[in-house]
């Protein structure tokens, strides 16, 4: 037996006083296969060890989940006997090594953790960071992770709906690729991962094991270097056919009652999959590893308990139901295998070759595994006003900021991506929230992704208020009723106290904002460690909200659709400049306070817009957000090409008014009779809210009688992503 | 009207199609394995869209040996109608029922966006609720739509009015030869075409360009 030495400890990611937690829990020296199972389990990665203490905090309940945090994907209740599960994961570090290949696995892997629970996957969305525009590797990285995305959700025929991309230079070593997926299921065929009972059948089922991604989890634990490029044999390689396979003979399986427990096989592969099960099911596990289906010859104990090869799953059956499960599988062309057997040992026990290779107790993986109060510095949040120039041209900055790498058109992304498969798709990428009909229903889910990075830089907590709160007034704002959210916490290292003070700030907000918003979180994930040679990200905690609409065909859109509508903004402008968009692409700085989030008035404010909508009173909604009122209005004026004269009487300065960035806000437009009621009635409500002006021509014009046609804003606003990505152009960027 | 909808490994506008032919004709298709030998009595065989085979080898290549193709080319050759969208135009060509050939697209990337067809054939029981020269929006999703046949193909398929839909001018969104969006066969009975008219039946989705194509086999084939 291979000697453990300090060196392998380290190799393994584990501290020294990791290491001797380990000696005690097992009460002598792991043989090599354990220290694998330990490294990986105990990766913070797959024991959440630096956050769990925090994530507590979050609230997790209401009447209508059915699933909160601790399973493959959250479950929430839409009504009828249907159920949404849906869940959000990042593939940060793969991706950044290998664009193409890491996206498409971050696909393959969320998708395969809401089917496990007996979902079909019905739509997807990804939040998107890069690097500077004109760092070397971003258009590389760009290209590769959006074909991934693409390539392997279109082979799986499950539209991707939206996302976010952005790109900041904090972001240049380290980019983050959080993909989200939704599925649908009845409220009594949900499956879940508890290998409840001994003696019962492990099956392996999917594709064969191969020698790829060994360590992944453990990769996905560590800060990055110069040298992390020769981690590429640990991205694995994604096969969406495969998948598209796995998907069908599952639900093909889910539909008899053989089933007992079911996980799919992410991070740490065989390893977490089979200590999960055992571990909530309370029982043993003991794997035959003979019997795995193979890829590679001589595959070893340890390289099969930590190979990260995609599309494959592990299953608990019935007994007597393996023959039943193995001619669905054969059909499909699959690989089917009982490797193993439940016990009542509440141990984990791998056998090869007529060797024990490990033997440890399940409860040692899971609730023995550290867990770390990790010190925090508290940080003051950025504060006060920035300067800016008074005179500048309102309407030419309009246009500037229009064609600005993070406000430009993502047509060239979404459009590689299939977004009209399954016929269901309402609202198509480009809104502020997309909208997916439930398949014969007329109920649709509205889907959304945000969060604001420059604001969570310059004030954790508020930041994290604000991500939530957006992806709420996203959902609110095409006429849904928000009901819960996934999260994806990316940071840096959080053993740096400063780092560690964001996470705990960021989940702080969330909770709060969520607690504020009856929003709660049903599940997430933690990408840490998001540095590179010692620089940490922007704090990026992605927000995944889902909402219900009753009623799709009272949907409401961002464009304006007739001449003569009066454009009304909801919710107070202070003109907050501090942190904006304006101030990044105008003034280049990146200075100030975030805006605050006043979650009372938010959920006041968005709580009568979608009254409006509900009603059927408004069919034009935009959400006031990053560029601020003046962006909002060009954003509803370009899709079909109708403009607006907007202004306001004693304007005191129109730069922070018309680009501030106050939260809590909507532009609404209404035809002038309906406008008039929904003025009073705001006011009697005393909602802030101004009448700037009617929707008509082809220009947006301001009242001091400056102009803009919106195919000139258009043309700016379509073309930069293209541009760029051809290699035409490399902007210059503050 | 009697219809059937050919699932593949990898098919995934399986369901839309079936969908679409319900909605249309009240009954619904009846959904065929690839690896069966036969087919039910059916007046129209769709060969739908997705990734038969994960497009391994080439896009419809392995498809288009499997079981249940030789069944489709006998009904073809007994006059019965087979319509082939996007993987089934492939299908179609690779299978020889179909001339040309669908490559890469020009610009390299998977296109999904909405595109303008012109109607060009309306003889056909798939066009004739169309109107000759009729403008109709379709959704495309493939990543190889660019159809390509040599030249003396091409003349003789226009020759004989047998390219079916076209992309409008300037909006040929994978550089096939001619805009040459969709094509018929000899016979006038199997019908390819990249864009997708099944995605396009509700009016809830945008305007339901793809209801005619539909409404136009029922009444040929009631």
């Amino acid at each position: 037996m291979t000697k453990i030495t300090p060196e392998i400890v380290r190799e393994h990611g584990l501290s020294d006083a990791e290491y001797d937690r380990i000696l005690s829990l097992m009460g002598r020296e792991p043989s090599m296969v354990e220290l694998g199972i330990f490294s990986v389990m105990w990766s913070e990665h797959c024991s959440y060890k630096s956050t769990r203490v925090h994530l507590k905090k979050l609230p997790t309940k209401a009447p209508w989940v059915i699933q909160g945090p601790g399973e493959n994907a959250g479950v929430i209740d839409i009504g009828d006997g249907d159920a949404a599960i849906f869940k959000m994961e990042s593939h940060n570090h793969p991706s950044f090594i290998e664009p193409y290949q890491g996206a498409a696995t971050g696909v393959g892997g969320i998708m395969r953790d809401v089917f496990t629970m007996g979902a079909r996957p019905i739509a997807m969305m990804n939040a998107l960071r890069f690097g500077e525009v004109d760092h070397p590797k971003t258009r590389h990285l760009v290209s590769g992770v959006v074909s991934g995305i693409g390539g392997y959700g279109n082979c799986m025929g499950v539209p991707t709906v939206g996302g976010e991309v952005n790109f900041h230079k904090s972001y240049n070593g380290n980019i983050l690729v959080n993909a989200m997926c939704v599925g649908l299921a009845r409220t009594d065929k949900i499956f879940k991962s508890a290998a409840e009972g001994a003696g019962n059948p492990v099956v392996y089922i999917g594709s064969k094991t191969g020698r790829d991604g060994i360590h992944g989890a453990t990769m996905a634990s560590a800060e990055f270097d110069d040298a992390s490029e020769e981690k590429r044999p640990t991205v694995q390689v994604g096969d969406p056919f495969t998948e598209k396979l796995l998907l069908e003979a599952c639900l093909e399986l889910m539909a008899t009652d053989a089933i007992i427990a079911i996980q799919d096989m992410g991070a740490a592969g065989l390893t977490s999959s089979s200590a999960e099960m055992g571990d909530k099911g309370g029982s043993g596990i003991e794997l035959d590893l003979d019997k795995v289906p193979q890829r590679e010859v001589n595959m070893t104990a340890y390289e099969m308990m930590l190979s990260e090869s995609q599309e494959r799953m592990l299953a608990v059956l019935k007994p007597g139901r393996e023959k039943q499960a193995e001619a669905i599988f054969k059909k499909w062309e699959l690989d089917f295998a009982v490797i193993g057997i439940t016990t009542n040992t509440k141990r984990l026990v791998v056998k090869h070759k007529g060797k024990v290779e490990a033997d440890m107790p399940i409860t040692a993986l899971s609730d023995a595994a550290p867990i770390y109060e990790r010190p925090y510095t508290e940080r003051k949040p950025l504060v006060g006003e920035p300067s800016y120039e008074k005179n500048k041209n309102v309407l030419a900055s309009l246009k500037t900021i229009l064609a600005s790498p993070d406000m430009a058109s993502r047509r060239w992304v979404w459009e590689q991506y299939d977004h009209s498969v399954m016929a269901d798709t309402v609202q198509v990428p480009g809104g502020d929230a997309a909208v997916v009909r439930v398949h014969g229903t007329p109920k649709a889910l509205a889907i959304t992704t945000d969060v604001t990075p420059r604001y969570c830089q310059a004030d954790p907590l508020e930041g994290g208020k604000q991500a939530v709160a957006e992806a709420w007034r996203n959902l609110t704002a095409v006429g849904a009723r928000p009901l819960a959210v996934t999260d994806n916490l990316n940071y840096g290292n959080p053993q740096k106290p400063e780092i560690m003070w964001q996470i705990v700030a960021g989940i702080d907000g969330i909770g709060a904002a969520c607690r504020a918003l009856d929003f709660p979180v049903i599940g997430g994930n933690c990408s840490l460690y998001n540095e590179t040679n010692g620089e940490g990200i922007f704090p990026t905690p992605a927000i995944g909200g889902v909402g219900l609409m009753a009623d799709v065909t009272k949907m409401a859109s961002v464009a304006f659709k007739r001449e003569g509508d009066v454009v009304i903004v909801i919710g107070e402008t202070k003109g907050h400049l501090g942190q904006s968009i304006y101030l990044r692409e105008i003034e280049g700085k990146e200075e100030g306070a975030a805006p605050l989030v006043d979650l009372g008035v938010e959920k006041k404010n968005g709580d009568f817009v979608r009254g409006l909508i509900e009603a059927g009173r408004v069919d034009t909604v935009h959400d006031v957000s990053d560029g601020g009122l003046l962006v909002a209005i060009a954003e509803m004026a370009m899709p079909r090409g109708i403009g607006a004269n907007v202004g306001l009487a004693g304007l005191p300065d129109a730069i922070p008014f018309w680009f501030g960035e106050d939260q809590a806000r909507y532009v609404i437009a209404a035809p002038f009779a309906q406008a008039e009621k929904i003025v009073a009635e705001a006011r009697a409500a005393t909602i802030p809210v101004a009448e700037l002006g009617k929707t008509g021509g082809g220009a947006i014009t301001l009242d001091d009688g400056s102009s803009v046609a919106v195919t000139a804003l258009k043309q700016g606003f379509e073309s930069w992503f293209p541009g760029y990505m051809s290699g035409e152009e490399i902007p210059v960027t503050n | 009207m009697k219809s059937a909808v050919i699932v593949f490994p990898g098919s995934n506008r399986d369901r839309d199609t079936a969908d679409a032919l319900e909605l249309v004709s009240g009954k619904r298709p009846a959904m065929v394995w690839h690896a069966d030998t036969t087919l039910p009595a059916v007046d129209l065989v769709v060969v739908p869209g997705g990734f038969s085979y994960g497009d391994y080898l080439r896009c419809g290549a392995m498809a288009s040996q499997s079981a249940i193709m030789k069944e489709v080319r006998a009904h073809a050759g007994k006059g019965g109608l087979v319509l082939g969208i996007c993987n089934g135009f492939q299908v179609l060509t690779e299978s020889h029922m179909l001339p040309g050939a669908l490559m890469r697209n020009a610009g390299l990337k998977f296109v999904s966006r909405p595109v303008t067809l012109t109607v060009e054939e309306t003889q056909l029981s798939f066009t004739r609720r169309y109107e000759k020269g009729q403008h109709v929006s379709f959704p495309a999703a493939h990543g190889e739509g660019n159809y390509y046949a040599d030249e003396e193909t091409l003349d003789r398929l226009e020759g004989e009015g047998r390219v079916v839909f076209r992309y409008a001018p300037g909006d040929n969104p994978n550089g096939s030869a001619r805009d040459i969006a969709g094509v018929m066969s000899e016979k006038h009975n199997v019908m390819g075409l990249m864009p997708h008219p099944e995605c396009v039946v509700d009016p809830l989705l945008g305007p339901p360009d793809g209801l005619a194509m539909f409404q136009g086999l029922v009444e040929a084939l009631s």
